[in-house]
């Protein structure tokens, strides 16, 4: 049951990113994407990482892609007539580029496949699940240091943020 | 471990090389690059968290949230350069970003 709702939840993921990187309207792109992050959402909450589930729908669909709404909603972006959408020529050594990578991937799988046939390796055993209790002591007793970093990151960025944003006295034209 | 680790990898590959090839595709376009930069740091994340589950160790999942923060810093910080840029030049077309002197 699980196995079929995770292939299902990665033909959402793949689909909803290849709608949302081929669409011209900005607006849709985002919303196309806030529906494969929902499906990959799910897939991390299958994978026993509630925790990692939570903040991926609160932060990524939630914050992070408001804000993309709200840049695209304040400068008025969402004319896909005079916006900037790439021509089929420009879309060619994007897909020349893509496909050699996907490509290469299918090789290094198709191998790995064959030697595996071949040695008939066990399966491992499956690792318990960790409680978010767990998680939680590890990242505040052995991660204290990148915790506190990660704080003075996200300072450094407000501060930025304000900086860019701010309007100059002295006019626009600079 | 619902399903084997090779068909998590597969598909977060698949997720990162179609936001290179947006990437490369929108090259005009600032905001459809952070789009894209998002879907690449979100396969990025899965890869992790699979890892996580695989060997059942909770530092992948601490990745994964350090990713996420990292990601809410850059995107806060490339929105606030996406709207300086266009308050100057009324556009977000990179090609209008060529020059070092405004």
């Amino acid at each position: 049951m699980e196995q079929i709702i995770f292939y299902i939840l990665a033909g959402v993921a793949v689909i909803g990113t290849i709608l949302a990187i081929t669409e011209k309207h900005p607006v849709h792109a985002i919303l196309y994407l806030v529906t494969s992050l929902f499906s990959i959402a799910v897939i991390f909450y299958l994978l026993t990482a509630p925790l990692v589930a939570a903040f991926e729908v609160i932060l990524y669909a939630g914050a992070i892609m408001v804000l993309f709404l709200f840049v695209i909603m304040m400068l008025d972006l969402g004319h896909p007539e005079k916006g900037i959408a790439p021509q089929w020529r420009q879309w060619l050594p994007a897909l020349a580029l893509a496909g050699v990578s996907i490509a290469s991937l299918a090789a290094v799988i198709v191998s790995r496949h064959a030697s595996a046939a071949a040695a008939a390796a066990p399966a491992p055993a499956p690792a318990p699940a960790l409680p978010i209790r767990e998680v939680a002591r590890h990242l505040f007793q052995d991660h204290g240091l990148a915790v506190e970093l990660v704080s003075l990151q996200l300072l450094f960025a407000l501060v930025g943020a304000l900086y860019l944003g701010k309007q100059s006295k002295g006019g626009e034209t600079k | 471990m619902i399903v084997p680790l090779e068909h998590i990898l597969i598909l977060a590959g698949l997720l990162f090389f179609l936001g290179m090839g947006g990437m490369l595709a929108w090259r005009a376009n600032l905001i459809m690059m952070l789009v894209c930069i998002e879907v690449m740091l979100n396969a990025v994340m899965l890869v992790f968290v699979g890892g996580s589950a695989r060997w059942g160790t909770a530092d992948g999942q601490l990745f994964a949230i350090f990713i996420m923060a990292l990601t809410s810093a850059e995107v806060s910080l490339a929105l606030a350069m996406v709207v300086y840029l266009h308050r100057r030049r009324k556009t977000i077309d990179t090609d209008r970003f060529s020059e070092m002197k405004g």
